[in-house]
């Protein structure tokens, strides 16, 4: 087999193979007519859209112009190249399989702290994953029997957050982080973990010496655990099953 | 009325919606706390702040309780003082006493003047310019800088808002001082202050002129500051103010009793001010089910009815929240919010009620967002709501963009337009008045369960949006004073006199 065979080229599919439309939409301060247009049709070009037509443009006020685009885009993807993305690290459990695994291996309740850090006042999502109510159908942590839950709400201080930590002995931190103005959420996070490393000057790694430290929120999406100093990130989505069986996966050591 | 509700029932709800109140109403009477002082010192005409930013009310008023404690209000000790920069205060007696009381009751009366001339401005510009029809069209500007907001806010109207609110920067329902100036950073929202309040208000006032229709101006009290905020908004004319001490309780876990003694006070300021609340049911619905929690928005709604007479409010004055927050994949949802909706609407004919789009089953498909966007609209025209705050398709993935706003103005344009008058030819079946029926009925049984128990000990057990808030938990408790017997507020005075 030669090289070229294993490539595999893709484009986008409108409804033809290979036809590569794309559909986009976009804003231009500039006043609505035939001039913002052509502002609009060269926008799409450097985007890699040729040719490309201005299906719609409407004027919002005197000084906005808002367009949707279509146009066949020419770069190609060798989907080949593209490997697949590591799965799940660990393995799912119900709630009574979490609770069965901490009492077996901890002999002791799992202690978890939460919290939203900095100027955050956002706490769905914390209390989506801690609060018995839970989210999408599946109870939070609370409501295992086996985990010891201190929600500490929002705008918690880091180093409250580490004194609760340390006075609690928490197996494990969980921070939640929504605003995303000025990347308040990667400061934040990067904070706390500083934080931690500083209170905890022995440890080796999360759960051993330290808590895990583990952060969640919307838009993480761009950024790894190593580069938060974390030892995991949790995205949009994420149920609290998925945070008890990865804290089992990371913590109770068989 | 359509749904045919059995007015016994209702009477019922009400009843025990006022025995649940009592005790809490009772206890917000006895009690002040320091932004209640805080806000009679800003009446008085306190403005300002130290070097370091931190306002002269919050150093005068944390004085006073140092040095003569604040069971007694802060009016005396503050009029007593000579210079009350020099931040010396005492209790004075005898002649000292009637003299500081006489000049409290002035200059606190010069400042509900203020209000009342801030209300007589309003009627006058709304006979000038126009009141829109209902429903009012509620949107939101949120861009952190006060000078950015406005080209957006005056931009939004233009394009058919009635109502804008400008989103509070993240957190500051939970600063205990009101920050100062013009302000051009925020995290999530634009901080609320009097100065941000006055140049947006003025800069509407613009727009009003232009458009031939009264633009209202909306922020939120809620939070640790209620009473000042509320004294601000007073008095620099906002026109709808977020005011419901839940919000801060469930979302915020600000201390129950704190905020409910601070609301009563905001509340008897906002009736003064013939300012529009808005309370926050809504908010159970992004924690708990919309259909199993249906009845809880209802107990609350009573309940924040009850506490708004007895404040003062008018029942024109009870912008009561409800939402359109049905898991879209459970069958005959719409169905189920035209039940939710119409019976909010029969309860309470006369209260501007303020409806909520969809946010908890907004997903990244933002053209699926937009179609149940549409829905929601409809939801609203059907039921006759009387503040529709508009639905944006991008919820949930970032603060709306100016194309956001206006292609969810234009869906809420076609909605009207095509079925503006729909609430004419809507008569429910069966199916909707049976949900109804049975969401007033769970209701009483919640509010029999509260009267009974007490609402305090209710919120602790997480009645409403599933949260438990004890009352002897959370923050700004200790800003909370029990009132001596030599209690002095002359604030409270003006505002409980009869009319």
């Amino acid at each position: 087999m030669t090289v070229e065979t294993l490539k595999q080229i893709i484009r986008p599919y409108g409804d033809t193979t290979g036809d590569a439309m794309i559909q986009v939409s976009f804003t231009l301060p500039v006043p609505h007519g035939p001039r913002a247009e052509l502002a609009a049709l060269q926008l799409a070009g450097k985007m890699g859209l040729s040719p490309a037509s201005v299906v719609h443009s409407k004027a919002m006020g005197p000084d906005f112009t808002f367009f949707i685009v279509y146009g066949k885009a020419t770069h190609l993807i060798d989907y080949a190249g593209i490997e697949v993305p590591e799965g799940r690290e660990f393995e799912l459990l119900t709630p009574a399989e979490v609770n069965a695994a901490v009492k077996a291996s901890l002999g002791r309740r799992l202690v978890v702290v939460g919290a939203c850090i900095g100027t955050d006042a956002h706490t769905v999502g914390i209390d989506a994953i801690l609060n018995v109510k839970g989210f999408a159908g599946e109870k939070g942590l609370e409501y295992y029997r086996e985990i010891e839950v201190h929600n500490m709400g929002a705008q918690v201080a880091v180093d409250e957050l580490v004194d609760r930590a340390k006075s609690v002995n928490a197996d494990a931190v969980l921070v939640s982080q929504v605003v995303t103005q000025k990347s308040a959420h990667i400061h934040n996070t990067k904070q706390m973990a500083a934080a931690f490393t500083e209170a905890y000057p022995t440890s080796l790694t999360g759960g051993l010496g330290r808590p895990l430290l583990i952060v969640g929120g919307p838009r993480f999406d761009t950024v790894t655990p190593s580069d938060l100093g974390v030892d995991r990130v949790f995205g949009k989505g994420t149920t609290p099953g998925e945070v008890a069986s990865y804290l089992v996966h990371a913590l109770v050591r068989e | 009325m359509k749904l045919g509700l059995d007015p016994a029932v209702v009477r019922k709800a009400r009843e025990l919606a006022a025995r649940a109140a009592e005790p809490v109403i009772e206890m917000a009477k006895t009690h002040t706390t320091v932004s209640v002082e805080r806000a009679v010192l800003r009446l008085a005409g306190v403005t300002g702040a130290d070097a370091d930013g931190i306002p002269w009310v919050n150093r005068i008023v944390d004085a006073v309780r140092d040095q003569v404690g604040l069971e007694h209000g802060v009016a005396l000790p503050f009029f007593a003082a000579g210079n009350w920069r020099s931040m010396n205060f005492e209790m004075p007696t005898g002649a000292a006493r009637d003299l500081a009381l006489m000049r409290a009751r002035e200059a606190v009366g010069r400042g509900v003047a203020r209000i009342d001339r801030s209300r007589a401005d309003r009627d006058r510009l709304l006979d000038k310019h126009g009141d829109p029809e209902k429903p009012w069209i509620y949107l939101i500007v949120a861009t952190g800088d006060i000078y950015e907001d406005i080209p957006q806010a005056q931009a939004a109207a233009r394009e058919g808002a009635d109502v804008i609110a400008v989103i509070r920067s993240t957190g500051q329902s939970l600063l205990d001082y009101v920050p100062e100036g013009a302000t051009r950073q925020g995290y999530a929202g634009t901080y609320a202050t009097q100065e941000n309040f006055r140049l947006m208000r003025a800069a509407l006032d613009e727009v009003s002129g232009e458009l031939g229709r009264y633009v209202r101006l909306t922020n939120y009290a809620s939070g640790l500051c209620m009473p000042e905020i509320a004294t601000l908004a007073g008095l620099e004319r906002l026109d709808m103010m977020l005011n419901d001490c839940m919000y801060g309780i469930i979302f915020r876990d600000i201390n129950p009793r704190r905020t409910f003694i601070d609301q009563r006070f905001s509340r008897q300021i906002h009736a003064r001010a013939g300012i529009v609340i808005n309370t926050g049911e809504d908010n159970y619905l992004t924690t708990a089910d919309a259909i199993d929690a249906a009845h809880t928005v209802v107990a609350s709604q009573l309940l924040n009815e009850r506490f708004g007479h007895e404040a003062g409010l008018a029942d024109g004055q009870l912008g009561l929240g409800h939402a359109f927050e049905i898991n879209p994949q459970v069958p005959d949802s719409f169905r189920l919010e035209l039940a939710h909706a119409q019976l909010v609407r029969e309860l309470f004919p006369a209260a501007p009620l303020k409806y909520m789009p969809p946010t908890k089953h907004m997903t990244g498909n933002i053209f699926a967002g937009y179609l149940l966007d549409a829905f929601f609209n409809l939801a609203g025209l059907m039921t006759g709501q009387s503040i529709i705050l508009i639905g944006m398709m991008t919820e949930g993935i970032h603060t709306p963009w100016l194309s956001d706003r206006d292609l969810a103005l234009e869906n809420v344009r076609y909605v009207r337009r095509a079925a503006g008058d729909l609430s004419d030819d809507f008569l429910p079946g069966p199916f909707i008045r049976d949900r109804a029926a049975r969401v007033l009925s769970e209701t009483v049984d919640l509010l029999h369960r509260v009267a009974d128990d007490g609402l305090l000990d209710a919120i602790a057990d997480g009645v409403f949006g599933v949260t438990k808030r004890p009352s002897d938990r959370g923050r700004g408790l200790d800003g909370v004073i029990e009132k001596a017997d030599d209690y002095v507020n002359p604030a409270t005075e003006i505002l409980e006199a009869a009319p």
